[in-house]
């Protein structure tokens, strides 16, 4: 399938839900767009107004309490638009607090319980102590996805409701927090813990993302050699097999 | 001073002599800590007989407590000062705790340990600059650190502050306190989209005021900045500096209020900043191998990196750019996404750090070229230029100024 207009990529409310450098996922997707020579452009709605049905992508970014609470208000009106565009083939990429706020409620710290947009049946409560630090998960293999790394931090734990699929099961860190699974994965939907700029490190999930709204099986492939090097870097630095190399070199270069 | 504090002292400058000569540390900090632990209220003891003023903020601290100290220092009043930035309390216990005639204490202070250390020190001034994200890993967010000044101001109603009134957190938390508000117009305002009082959206002006419907806004200023000129009331007093950046302007305006709140000439407090060359470090121009000079500029967070970036502009100097994430960094590196890096486009940059890869790969996307050499000395030889200016993280920068000295 051929598009001919540009894919649109939705940073939702960029100015509360962007704690976390949350802009970066819509760079990437826009820029791995157009390296292939496919038009895309960055389209920023924000804070205040009901979302519009009209965009390919929708990222949902993280915030502080205090935003998230403007958010939610402001968006409460936003989930049939939303449901409209995922059915005429948008995606959509909920991270951190936007992954909370696309579930059915979220309770927060002192116990104001928050609607969610109802796009997912999972509901959030916030409990201590915050999950911080580096994440790995394994995908769900019906993705096809290698594992993805990225960095949290939050105090959710969230509970997915009968039947609906998390994005994959946590091999380190926190996630959602209740049963060693993290996000969430239904129909053109992503949901994930692993907060702010997601897809600068795992670029094979924002061609799943983009291959989805592009209607295609796969994408052409690009040069992600740094990116590669980058995900071999910060994997060994979590994992078991990552400390022991480093112990042993330490140890090879003193002796 | 009772033979406990003369102990605690003593075994304090002992470790922090220990730290100095074994190249560990500056000594402040640890000295401080073997201090406290041998007499927790130390703090209380320590700055009796001083006037002590208190500086805070995300950005521009250890800047702003320069240009106050040499200010004061300037109008023949005697300080102490803790220069080198060891800001937590153990850091303001050594730096108080040396014997000295009753001195004014400038002291900047970290964020969280304000609130802590307000009472023990029997403070008589504070300066507050700004809030922004800075390390959400370790600090939290932004909103509890204000909620935290604020309460400051509420239980001392009669403490006197200076404020900036352009950053709507610190306008919020300092003003239950007899507070002079200083507008330094439009800057980082990531972190302000929502009121601090009610949560709802803030409307932001071109000139940096805003307002809510709750009826929060911009304070009414007794002083303001007009580019250079610091404007108070009829009375215009130019801020010319010798270390670059439009952030410093900021804080030399932020000092220059503070010393005429402690009573020195407006005048005289900015020539004094004007003279200030180079702090704890930062702002020096150091030599390269192959004879080139290179500047080693802090930045450590996404406002910091903004400003540095915008001044980056102004000439064609090599970059290198060295990020890691210790503790001390933030060990999240997702603020790179948050810094507008684009604006390097075309210049020839290194990115360096132990992180060089998350920064290279930000660099990629951000349509920035540039080669990756984690070792930042290395990267600088790699880079051309007349001239070499290079960005650091905190641990970035304090081991790069030591190698360069």
């Amino acid at each position: 399938m051929n598009r001919q207009s540009a894919v649109r990529v939705g940073l939702v409310y960029p100015d509360v839900l962007g704690t976390y450098g949350d802009r970066g996922n819509a760079v990437v997707l826009v820029q791995r767009c157009r390296r292939r020579g496919i038009p895309a452009e960055l389209v920023e709605l924000p804070a205040g107004a009901p979302l519009p049905d009209s965009l390919d992508i929708y990222l949902f970014g993280g915030g502080e309490d205090s935003s998230q609470v403007v958010a939610a208000r402001a968006m409460a009106a936003s989930a049939s638009p939303v449901d409209r565009a995922r059915a005429g083939g948008a995606v959509v990429l909920a991270v951190c607090a936007g992954f909370q706020l696309i579930g059915t409620s979220y309770e927060t710290g002192d116990g104001k319980i928050l609607d969610g947009l109802g796009l997912v049946d999972m509901a959030t409560v916030g409990a201590s102590p915050r999950l911080i630090g580096e994440v790995l998960v394994e995908p769900d293999v019906a993705t096809g996805l290698p594992t993805v790394t990225g960095f949290e931090n939050h105090a959710g734990r969230t509970t997915l409701g009968p039947g609906v699929r998390p994005l994959g099961r946590v091999v380190k860190g926190g996630g959602n927090g209740v049963d060693g699974a993290d996000g969430v994965l239904a129909d053109r939907l992503v949901g994930t813990y692993l907060h702010g700029p997601v897809l600068p490190r795992n670029p094979a999930l924002a061609d799943y993302l983009l291959a989805m709204v592009l209607g295609r099986e796969a994408l052409e492939p690009l040069d992600d050699r740094l990116i590669e090097s980058l995900r071999r870097e910060r994997i060994d630095a979590v994992t078991t097999t990552g400390w022991r190399a480093r112990l042993h070199e330490l140890h090879l270069n003193r002796s | 001073m009772s033979t406990r504090k003369r102990l605690a002292v003593a075994a304090g400058r002992g470790a922090g002599w220990a730290s100095r000569v074994t190249g560990r540390g500056a000594g402040k900090q640890i000295s401080g800590r073997v201090m406290l632990r041998l007499q927790p209220d130390l703090l209380a003891t320590v700055a009796t007989d001083d006037a002590v003023t208190l500086i805070s903020a995300t950005n521009g601290k250890t800047t702003t407590t320069r240009f106050l100290a040499a200010a004061l220092e300037a109008a023949g009043r005697p300080v102490v000062t803790n220069s080198t930035g060891a800001n937590l309390a153990a850091g303001i216990a050594a730096t108080l705790a040396p014997p000295h005639p009753p001195s004014d204490a400038i002291l900047e202070v970290d964020e969280r340990v304000l609130p802590l250390v307000v009472d023990p020190l029997d403070v008589g001034l504070l300066v507050l600059a700004n809030l922004s994200r800075d390390q959400l890993d370790r600090y939290g967010e932004v909103h509890m650190l204000a909620e935290q000044w604020r309460e400051v101001a509420e239980t001392h109603p009669d403490l006197r502050i200076v404020a900036n009134a352009s950053d709507p957190h610190v306008a919020w938390a300092a003003a239950p306190a007899r507070t002079t508000w200083v507008k330094l117009g439009p800057g980082w305002r990531g972190d302000a989209a929502t009121c601090p009082a009610c949560s709802r959206l803030l409307v932001w002006d071109d000139d940096g005021s805003y307002r809510c419907e709750c009826g929060f806004a911009t304070p009414a200023a007794h002083h303001h900045l007009d580019g250079d000129i610091l404007v108070t009331g009829d009375s215009r007093t130019k801020l010319e500096l010798s270390i670059p950046g439009r952030w410093n302007v900021l804080n030399a305006a932020m000092a220059v209020v503070a010393a005429t709140e402690l009573g020195v000439d407006a005048g005289l407090a900015a020539r004094a900043a004007g003279a200030v060359s180079t702090v704890s470090g930062r702002y020096a121009t150091y030599h390269l191998a192959d004879g080139r000079p290179a500047q080693v500029l802090l930045a450590k967070n996404p406002a910091g990196w903004s400003e540095v970036l915008a001044w980056l502009e102004g000439n064609d100097h090599g970059v290198v750019l060295a990020v890691n994430a210790h503790v001390a960094d933030g060990r999240d590196t997702s603020w790179l996404w948050d810094a507008p890096f684009e604006r390097l486009a075309g210049r020839r940059v290194a990115a360096s750090g132990e992180r060089a890869r998350d920064l290279a790969v930000r660099l990629d996307y951000g349509g920035v070229d540039c080669v990756v050499e984690p070792d930042p000395v290395a990267a600088a030889a790699l880079v051309g230029g007349d001239a070499v200016d290079m960005v650091a993280s905190y641990t970035q920068f304090t081991a790069l100024t030591r190698r360069l000295s």
